[in-house]
């Protein structure tokens, strides 16, 4: 029986909102898979592109970057320029040859518990189904080299 | 011009034949072009959907289907019963993509697909927003001054709630009248059910209903009451001397369908309306076509 | 020199022990964290205790311990106390790092070896990044003993009072020309049937009249900025036209204004003003104000009544809106709430069928000095109604329009009930879903509008209407409404219905929100910091929300919160300074490239562009932290204290140390 791929995320929150509705989860003990691990910043405007890489580039199979409502965020706007860096993120990392849907966006305010935990779930499935990342496998551990690059060239697509 | 993939519905061919002339009349009248879909089927009115849901979907999704097939854009229905199906068959295939694909596997056996492309309409929609009232306002030789119609649009043409913003207290077909040189009257019961197909089921308690519709529009003083649905019409108008022993009254008010009025008003013969087959006799509109 | 960390896994009872193995967290972080500088770890029943406290404080002595990892529930629980732990033992408060293994590990995972696992991985990361923490010192700002209070109504009014009361100055502003908010409006107030002007009037008088409050009516907050302990407001003054110095009050000019216009705002539509007003008889301050949309001489110039005729000049047509700066420490919003609009629910006829009244209306009925004065009569204010029907949950309790319950309404409408049985003998129908009477004499109130004789009907109201179908019902307003206790259809013939409508946010709520960084809930209504245990503060210190701008609430709850919040104001007040979180962003001038990407970043102006120098600078007094800045320079010059590019890179790479331990689902 082969083993089922548990994909390792790092979750990127922000104090105000989605931190909070992480939180929430937890106190109204609503169960969600356990394959993330959170970051906490102040605000999704805090997050520069360069943690998500890093993130992936360190073992993650995907990263998750939650943040206040557009509207809500408690520093006025800053969501907003987490979107935007987001949207660019997305371009840059298919231009390296990663699934963009790797990394996914995800509002939720501090009352939203539930939705949190269910986006998380749901979005550690979506990582299940497109596989282990392995960037930071050496060289000399890929077995077929060719294989490795048949692999990048379907992704790319 | 714009063409409209026209979908009669079988009343129209038969108990409502009148609602069906007047609108090929008023609809050449004021240019708007209406091709009826060719090897239409029944859409299966109020009675197939407690029977069988998928079944009633896939029925209405034939006529769908062949008006996507013919390259239409926009599906128009005069009866509110068809465009009730129409509308909710198309909205529910392409949000729940489960019962698309099971429609579109009973489809293939005719060679046919669904997508859900079609614009759903109803007629009077189609003259109120695509002619517009102005347009309409143009055209009237025989404007039906004083004339006080009780606008009954029926429940199916409002419930459930599709694109239109105020299903209590709508004003379109008020509008629409007051353009035709109308008095539309306040009728309050003017989105309440006629009972529909409760008329063959459990007479009693639709000839209640068809009482308060009939009531309330003497009530308030109109002369004719104007629909937009065949099974609304059959059941205020045809029904109205079982009401009467039912429930000793002496209801004696027209009933007619909102494209007679304006075939009158835009000057087209009675005769050719389908006005004088009329069981209550449409005589206080006919005064208006001389 | 590599650091001295102690690391502390709490078991919390059970809470996180039942789930998660601490003692082999612990052990783990001993052993296989030992080369990143961990020198003791353990595990503890409740480390929040003072016991669990100890131990800390005892380590940080006696090993020198130079870091802190608090393997424990969530850091808005006790960030705090574990600081606090740290510096009693004298090790700088920021050097602490909590680790959530409660609400997000040991509450949300069910598999002991999964959750486990992630523990370590948790721990692993908070034990990278405390490293990368620097100590850092709260920053201490003076506090403006000002404060602001927006909104004059029965909150604002005791909000101000308090503080005033207690030798500090307050800046009162509302947008009406007076005081008074809608209790004012009222007629009786429930359960004690007390006259609202009343109980009132004496406040809004000792308010309009106190040394230590400057009331700014007919006044809005435009602009605010700055951070607590320090704000600055713009405040937009209206202008009255009128010269409020030369002003007596003598009412003259209301008199002899020609033009009538419907109120629509104190007397709720159901009465009339005059173009030059005071909105009602105790208005504070009792000055006119011009309504210049509706004055004939701004139409077509001519009348000027009023100038004419005012005994001490007191009128100016060409007075403009002025607006003034000020300076404050605290805020207290006020702002209140606005009636749900009838008309959204055309089956219940309001502004179609005339007897169909709103609440608002209807108080406006019962007021003495209100347009009937006092009399219960129909819209052709002559006849007595014979039957009356008060409708419940208009707008509340409703799919279609608000979810929530208003609070207050089955109150009012029982306090309806009463006040026609008694003033006409009418016979009253209350139509409900529920009778909610929960507060102190609430349920005898009921029980007392019961043995008067009203009549209750449980059910939902389906429509209103004239159409009669039967002959008792010509004439009359017939609602149609299920009586669900019987099981049968009802149709009650009325002579007059009242819409017991429901409370909802002003309807510039959000934009008003907005000035001031706060945010709305789902409803609409301001979101307070926490819902049980800090009704009254916001996520922004210094900004407090008071009465039914925090959620529909009733008058001995207004004016509870305006005065608990007074109590949080004073408190800081007599602090004299208040310390700010020190997380902020610092420009390094020397890796400044003066590209100027972050100055348009900033929402609260924190950045400001030295042309001198062609480099940036953040004010950090401004800051509020939120290192957006941080993550844009394309120079890395920038960096933000407490989350540092170090810390988060470390706090990654330590959460996957262990990504290669197989997780099983």
């Amino acid at each position: 029986m082969t083993e089922q791929f548990e994909p390792t995320i790092i979750g990127f929150t922000c104090n105000w909102c989605s931190y909070r509705a992480a939180d929430l989860a937890g106190t109204a003990r609503m169960k969600y898979a356990p394959n993330v691990r959170l970051i906490r910043l102040m605000c999704s405007g805090r997050l520069d592109p360069t943690f998500v890489l890093r993130a992936l580039s360190s073992g993650a199979d995907g990263v998750m970057i939650t943040g206040c409502h557009p509207g809500e965020c408690h520093y006025i706007e800053q969501n907003y320029k987490a979107l935007r860096r987001y949207l660019l993120l997305q371009r840059v990392l298919k231009g390296l040859g990663i699934e963009p849907e790797r990394v996914k966006l995800v509002w939720a305010s501090a009352a939203e518990g539930a939705r949190f935990a269910s986006e998380t779930t749901a979005f550690v499935e979506e990582i299940r189904k497109l596989g282990p990342l392995n960037w930071g496998k050496p060289v000399a551990e890929l077995g077929n080299l060719q294989e490795e690059i048949s692999k990048l060239e379907e992704v790319r697509a | 011009m714009k063409q409209y993939a026209y979908y009669p519905g079988c009343s129209l061919e038969s108990l409502a034949t009148s609602y069906n002339l007047s609108t090929l009349e008023v609809a050449q009248k004021l240019g708007v072009d209406l091709k009826e879909i060719k090897d239409w089927n029944c859409c299966g009115a109020t009675a197939y959907f407690p029977v069988d849901e998928l079944l009633a979907y896939t029925l209405v999704a034939r006529n769908l289907a062949l008006a996507e097939k013919e390259g239409f854009g926009e599906f128009v229905a005069p009866c509110s019963a068809c465009y009730k199906n129409a509308y909710f068959t198309n909205a529910y295939l392409k949000k729940d993509p489960d019962l698309a694909e099971h429609i579109n596997y009973a489809l293939e056996a005719d060679n046919l697909h669904v997508n859900g492309t079609m614009k759903i309409r109803h007629l009077i929609e189609v003259f109120i927003e695509d002619v517009g009232l102005e347009e309409i306002g143009k055209k009237i030789t025989h404007p039906l001054k004083g004339l006080r119609v009780a606008p009954y649009y029926g429940c199916q043409l409002l419930r459930p709630r599709k694109d239109h913003e105020n299903v209590e207290n709508p004003q379109f077909f008020e509008s629409l009248l007051s353009a035709l040189g109308a008095e539309p009257v306040d009728y309050p019961s003017k989105t309440r059910c006629c009972g529909g197909s409760l008329i063959v089921t459990n007479r009693k308690a639709a000839l209640d209903m068809v009482h308060i519709l009939l009531q309330d529009a003497v009530n308030r003083k109109a002369d004719v009451i104007a629909t937009t649905c065949p099974m609304c019409n059959v059941n205020l108008e045809v029904y109205q001397s079982q009401v009467n022993r039912e429930f000793g009254t002496q209801f004696s008010i027209p009933v007619m369908y909102f494209t007679q009025l304006m075939g009158v008003a835009l000057g087209i013969k009675p005769g050719k309306l389908g006005i004088g087959k009329e069981l209550v006799s449409g005589e206080p509109v006919l005064a208006f076509a001389y | 020199m590599s650091e001295r960390i102690g690391v502390y896994v709490c078991h919390c009872g059970t809470n996180i022990a039942g789930t998660v193995d601490v003692v082999d967290v612990a052990n783990w972080a001993a052993e296989k964290l030992k080369h990143q500088g961990v020198v003791i770890a353990r595990e503890y029943k409740f480390m929040c205790s003072s016991l669990g406290q100890e131990l800390i404080e005892k380590d940080i002595k006696e090993l020198g311990l130079t870091r802190v990892v608090v393997a424990a529930c969530s850091p808005h629980l006790h960030e705090k106390t574990f600081r606090t732990a740290a510096k009693n033992a004298g090790l700088n408060p920021y050097l602490v790092e909590l680790a959530s293994i409660r609400e997000q590990v040991s509450w949300v995972h069910t598999d002991k070896a999964v959750a486990t696992a992630k523990s370590k991985a948790v721990v692993s990361g908070a034990v990278s990044r405390v490293i990368e923490n620097v100590a850092l010192d709260e920053i201490k700002v003076p506090i403006n003993a000002n404060t602001l209070v927006v909104g004059g109504g029965i909150a604002g009014i005791q909000s101000a009072l308090e503080i005033a009361n207690a030798g500090f100055h307050v800046y009162l502003v509302e947008r009406e020309p007076s005081i008074g908010g809608h209790m004012a409006q009222f007629d009786k107030t429930f359960p004690t049937l007390d006259c609202s002007a009343c109980i009132l009037t004496p406040r809004m008088v000792e308010a309009g009249t106190h040394p230590n409050i400057t009331l700014m009516t007919y006044s809005e907050v435009v602009n605010v900025s700055g951070y607590i302990g320090n704000f600055n407001v713009t405040i937009k003054q209206k202008a009255r036209r009128v010269k409020t110095d030369l002003c007596t009050g003598c009412g003259i000019c209301q008199e002899k204004c020609p033009k009538k216009v419907i109120d629509n705002v104190y007397e709720a539509g159901l009465g009339y003003r005059k173009a030059v007003y005071t909105p009602f008889a105790q208005a504070v301050p009792n000055f006119p104000v011009m309504d210049v949309e509706n004055c004939i001489y701004f139409k077509n110039g001519k009348c000027k009544a009023c100038e004419k005729f005012c005994p001490t000049e007191a009128i100016d047509f060409t007075q403009q809106d002025e607006l003034m700066d000020v300076q404050v420490g605290n805020i207290i919003l006020a702002t209140g709430y606005d009636l749900f609009d009838a008309t959204r629910i055309p089956q219940y006829g309001y502004g179609k069928l005339p007897n169909v009244f709103t609440s608002l209306e209807f108080e406006r009925m019962c007021n003495a000095a209100g347009p009937t004065e006092g009399k219960i009569v129909l819209r052709d204010m002559k006849t007595a109604p014979k039957t009356v029907v008060v409708v419940h949950c208009v707008g509340s309790r409703d799919e279609n329009y608000n979810k929530y319950c208003s609070g207050i309404c089955c109150m009012q409408s029982l306090k309806f009930a009463h006040l026609v049985m008694e003033r006409t003998g009418a016979e009253v129908y209350n139509c409900y879903i529920d009778i909610r009477t929960p507060f102190k004499d609430y349920e005898e109130f009921y029980k007392r509008v019961l043995e008067e004789g009203g009549h209750f009907i449980r059910g939902k109201v389906a429509e209103i209407t004239d159409a009669a179908r039967l002959p008792e019902e010509e004439g009359k307003l017939i609602v149609q409404v299920e009586d669900t206790l019987i099981g049968k259809q009802r149709r009650i013939p009325a002579d007059m219905v009242i819409l017991a409508a429901g409370l909802e946010p002003r309807h510039d709520a959000k934009e008003v929100g907005k000035l001031f960084g706060i945010a709305c809930g789902t409803s609409g209504w301001y979101t307070e910091r926490h819902p049980k245990l800090d009704p009254v503060a916001t996520m922004t210190e210094g900004i407090y929300i008071v009465g039914c701008v925090q959620g529909p609430k009733d008058i001995p709850a207004s004016v509870a919160q305006g005065a608990a919040a007074s109590a949080r104001v004073l408190g800081k007040i007599f602090q004299k300074e208040v310390a700010l979180e020190p997380i902020k962003a610092s420009i390094n001038q020397e890796t400044c490239s003066g590209c100027r990407i972050c100055n348009g970043l900033c929402p609260f102006n924190a950045i400001a562009f030295i042309a001198d120098d062609m480099v940036s600078e953040i004010n950090p007094a401004l800051c509020q932290g939120c290192g957006t800045c941080v993550a844009a320079c394309p120079a890395g010059a920038i960096s933000g204290t407490g989350f540092s590019d170090g810390q988060i890179m470390a706090q990654i790479d330590g959460l996957l140390f262990r990504n290669l331990e197989p997780v099983e689902a």
